[in-house]
This record gives structure tokens, C-alpha cells and sequence, in this order.
């Protein structure tokens, strides 16, 4: 390698460290800071736990977290049946009604969040339904459920055909063949329809707020609410929030790259 | 008699819940925007909309700032995704990962995260466009580092060695190689940041101070006082996001976001 390729491949070097660092950089601020016994970032009293012990000690704060982790889960959950079924329903369709039925199933995917939020808001009132945990769960699944069937679609695709035929001919009931012969054909896209539907629920502001029953809370709302009136006494509040952003970033980069290095691995083995 | 299972049955409870909870709200918006306070069909709400300086500026105000953020995104994405889509590194995909992995930590958190680090700068509060550019770009990287990298991964080696051997420099290469087959990683890299950056206001509302108004936000102050109007906007929003959604070839699930397919 001459001169001038190794200068290269320092600088490129050089160039992806800086971005990734510029990324990470609050975090990793709030993540030292939340180890801090002052509120204020920049100004760093001394070590100590007394944000993770005001995190944990404040039942309000644990139950929106709980309330958070468990409406992801039944919205996932209820999205990933609803969009399995609907996905494998809609392969064996003609070939119009599936171009027309995909096209609405992507409405939520492309459409801006806060007109999906407005749309549904204003239909709930319309029809008189109040805001309740129903409608709030109605809001996640409109925004989960076409990612479900996004990923579980290339899926059935690639599955071969023949062997539910198969199935049928060796005597399987048709319910039995769906479960036991095209279930596992296509059970990695379901898993991956999932966790999106998880992370996706997880993550929602906008449908949220505009579904949600006042008395609610998830991570997202809690924290833009408790930001947005900043008062002396929030300050307390936000920084019991670098601690729950730490624990949430070290989960994260645990599963993600545990997860990935395990597979990657797994790959490796089999070459 | 009994029903013939049918595997196309499958599809009704999601069908029934496209209707209702897709189809309809969407019906509801159309006639909230063509009607007044009255209920009577009125045109109104679509002059009053195209007519009013003040509204026209915030949107132009409001795609300007998410131009800005695109552009921005979209130049430090590109060549992040092509070196490492052409690095011959081993490790390469862990650090891919780690671009990826802040898009799962929780959204507001986030952007809470820079705004904890812009008031200690000291510029919270002060230069509320450009914290409101920066968190943008921050947030969105992400969605458009994937699809770039997905694309110019499939991009054949050869096609690089092919135009080096025929005489091309590093400039032609890329001009004339690169730059082409990675066009439909940018068109959608771009099409999943620019919607966000004109709507998405939680950014603009945490970072800056609330006097950034972009056109997500708009419709929720809307949401508030006046319905047809607000939703005059968010069909107006709703069309313009179909036709360059035609225009772009749609949307590729290969290059879903949050990198459900990596």
C-alpha cells in the first residue's frame, strides 16, 4: 500500500469515529451526569446514586414506565396477529384486490404521524367515542400493524407452496396445515414484525398524545410534558430521567449488539 | 352447511380494521375539511388556506428548515454509508450497528438528551433554528445512513475495477458509477427524513423554545381551535405526501426503517 491509500484509510477512519461520536455524544453526557449528585449538567458536584434512587423511588415515574413496557407488549402483540393473518390472507387474493388492500395497508407507513394522530382523534370524537386505553391501543396498532405485514409479506413469498398442498393431501386439516406447515415457514418475519411493532410502540409521541386518556402516560408523553413546563421542580424530575436514559442506552446496546455479534457468529460457524 | 375454511378469510379482521381505522378517520379529515362550522359544504377552509400570508410563510418557513435538514443529513449519511459499504473490514457491520442503535432508544429521551447538552453549551433558547436543525439531523441520520448503505452494499465490485481498467478517475468513478446506482438509496433516504423533519414537532417544540412552528405543528395548534382548518392542512399534507410518494416508486420494505431486515 503506497503512501497516500494509508492516509486515506486514516482519514475515513478519522471521519466515521468523529460522526459516531457526535451521535453518541448526549448520551454519554447524560449517562456521566446521571452519576452526579447536582441537576445540572456541566456542573459535577460529587459520585453519587442519588438520581437512580430518585428514579427508583418515585412510584409515579416507575408506573409510566410500566404502563409504557406494558402497552408496547399488547400492542405488538395484538398487531402481530392481526398482521400475520392479514398478510397471509391477502397473498392468496387476486391480484387487484392485493394491489388495492396493500396500498391501504401502507397509508399508516407513509402517511405523516401527526395526520394519522389528527385523523383518528377527530373520528373517535366524531363517532363519540372517548379517549380510553382502547383507543390509545387502536392508535399503536394503526402504526404497528403495516410494519407487521411488511415484514412477515417477503416472507411468504419465498415459502414453498406446494408443501401446504402437501399437507392437505396427507389428510391435515386446512387450520392444522396453516399452523404446523406455513406458521414455521414464515415465523422469522413474524418475530421481526414483533420486535418492530415493540420498538415502534415504544418510541410513539405524536399518535399517543392524541389518544391517549389525559390521566395517561408513556415515557414519551411524560418526558415532553414534564420538559415543555419547565419549573424549578421539573429540574428534579429531568434529571431523574438521565438515569432512566442510561439504563435504557446500556439495555439497548446490550441487546443489539449481543443479539447481532451471537448471529454474526452463528454465520461464521457455518461457513 | 358448514363454511368452507378459506385462507383468504384470514385477511377479514384486518380488512374491517383498515376500514375502520384507517379508511374512515381519512374519510373524516375530507369532511371536516370541506365543511364549516355550520356542517355545510363550503369551499373556505381551501381559499382561506392559499390566501392567508401567514400560513403560506410558515410552511414555506417549515419545508425550508426540512430542505436544510435533508441536505445536511444526507451529506454526512452518504459518505458514511460508502465507506462503509465499501470497507473490507471485518468488523464493519458492528459499526454499522452502532449508527444504528440510538434510533431504539426511546424518541423523547433523545431529543431530551441534546437538549440537557444545548443548555449546557448555552445556546437553548438562543439560536432556536439552528437547535431545531441540529436535533433534526441528530434524530434522523439514522433512516438515512440504512437505506444508503443498503443500496451501495449490492452495488458490484467489478463495476468499480471495470471503470478504473477503462481509464476513469476516482472522480469519473464516482460520478458516473457510484453516484447513479446509489440514486434509489438517496431518494429514499431522503423521502423517510423529509417528511419527519416538516412534521415532526416534538423536536421543534423541545429544542426550539416553541418558536420554531413547522407544519406539524401547525395542524396541532389547529387540532385545538379550528378542525376544518386543521384538517385542510393535514389533507393538503396527506396529498402532497402521495404524489412524491408515486413519484419516488414508493415505499421499498428491503429498506425499512429502523433496520428490521439488517
Amino acid at each position: 500500500m503506497n503512501k497516500k491509500a494509508v492516509v486515506l484509510k486514516c482519514l475515513k477512519g478519522v471521519f466515521i469515529g468523529f460522526v459516531l461520536l457526535l451521535l453518541y455524544a448526549p448520551i454519554l453526557v447524560l449517562a456521566v451526569y446521571s452519576f452526579n449528585s447536582t441537576n445540572t449538567i456541566g456542573m459535577w458536584g460529587e459520585f453519587s446514586f442519588k438520581h437512580y434512587a430518585k428514579l427508583f423511588g418515585d412510584s409515579a415515574i416507575l408506573g409510566m414506565i410500566g404502563n409504557t413496557l406494558l402497552l408496547a407488549l399488547v400492542a405488538a402483540l395484538l398487531s402481530t396477529v392481526l398482521g400475520t393473518a392479514g398478510a397471509l390472507g391477502m397473498f392468496y387474493y387476486k391480484k387487484k384486490a392485493k394491489t388495492v388492500l396493500n396500498g391501504v395497508s401502507q397509508i399508516p407507513i407513509i402517511n405523516a404521524e401527526i395526520v394519522t394522530a389528527l385523523a383518528l382523534a377527530i373520528m373517535f370524537v366524531s363517532i363519540g367515542i372517548g379517549k380510553s386505553y382502547f383507543t390509545l391501543l387502536i392508535g399503536h396498532m394503526v402504526i404497528c400493524t403495516p410494519f407487521v405485514v411488511l415484514s412477515v409479506t417477503p416472507k411468504l413469498k419465498q415459502m414453498d407452496n406446494s408443501l401446504y398442498e402437501a399437507a392437505l393431501d396427507l389428510g391435515a386439516s386446512p387450520a392444522k396445515a396453516l399452523f404446523k406447515v406455513v406458521l414455521p415457514q414464515i415465523i422469522p418475519g413474524v418475530i421481526s414484525g414483533f420486535m418492530l411493532a415493540v420498538t415502534l410502540s415504544l418510541d410513539d409521541y405524536i399518535v399517543t398524545s392524541y389518544t391517549k386518556p389525559s390521566t395517561f402516560n408513556t415515557i414519551s408523553t411524560y418526558v415532553y410534558n414534564a420538559t415543555m413546563k419547565g419549573n424549578a421542580h421539573t429540574a428534579e424530575v429531568l434529571s431523574s430521567f438521565w438515569a432512566l436514559t442510561t439504563i435504557i442506552f446500556v439495555v439497548i446496546l446490550a441487546i443489539v449488539l449481543g443479539a447481532n455479534l451471537k448471529g454474526i457468529k452463528r454465520k461464521e460457524r457455518k461457513k | 352447511m358448514r363454511l368452507r375454511f378459506s385462507r383468504k378469510a384470514l385477511c377479514i379482521p384486518y380488512v374491517v380494521f383498515l376500514l375502520f381505522f384507517v379508511i374512515l378517520p381519512m374519510l373524516t379529515i375530507v369532511y371536516y375539511a370541506f365543511t364549516d362550522q355550520n356542517n355545510h359544504i363550503s369551499f373556505l377552509n381551501f381559499i382561506n388556506f392559499f390566501s392567508d400570508p401567514t400560513k403560506l410563510s410558515t410552511i414555506v418557513y417549515s419545508i425550508v428548515i426540512a430542505i436544510i435538514t435533508t441536505v445536511i443529513t444526507l451529506l454526512i449519511a452518504y459518505p458514511v454509508a460508502y465507506i462503509l459499504a465499501r470497507s473490507s473490514m471485518k468488523k464493519k457491520y458492528v459499526i454499522l450497528l452502532l449508527f444504528i442503535t440510538p434510533m431504539w432508544i426511546n424518541f423523547v429521551l433523545r431529543v431530551n438528551a441534546i437538549r440537557e447538552l444545548l443548555n449546557w453549551i448555552g445556546i437553548l433558547g438562543e439560536a432556536n433554528y439552528f437547535n431545531t436543525i441540529l436535533g433534526m439531523v441528530y434524530d434522523f441520520l439514522p433512516f438515512m445512513i440504512l437505506p444508503l448503505y443498503t443500496t451501495m452494499q449490492k452495488i458490484d465490485g467489478s463495476l468499480y475495477e471495470a471503470s478504473a481498467d477503462l481509464g476513469a478517475g476516482a472522480a469519473t468513478t464516482f460520478l458516473r458509477v457510484t453516484l447513479p446506482l446509489s440514486m434509489p438509496g438517496v431518494l429514499s433516504g431522503i423521502t423517510m427524513v423529509f417528511l419527519p423533519s416538516m412534521t415532526n414537532y416534538v423536536v421543534s417544540d423541545m429544542l426550539g423554545n416553541s418558536k420554531v412552528t413547522i407544519i406539524g405543528k401547525f395542524i396541532e395548534t389547529y387540532f385545538g381551535t379550528d378542525w376544518h382548518m386543521g384538517s385542510m392542512i393535514a389533507l393538503i399534507l396527506l396529498i402532497v405526501v402521495f404524489l412524491s410518494t408515486l413519484l419516488t416508486g414508493g415505499f421499498k420494505s428491503e429498506e425499512n426503517a429502523r433496520g428490521a431486515n439488517l
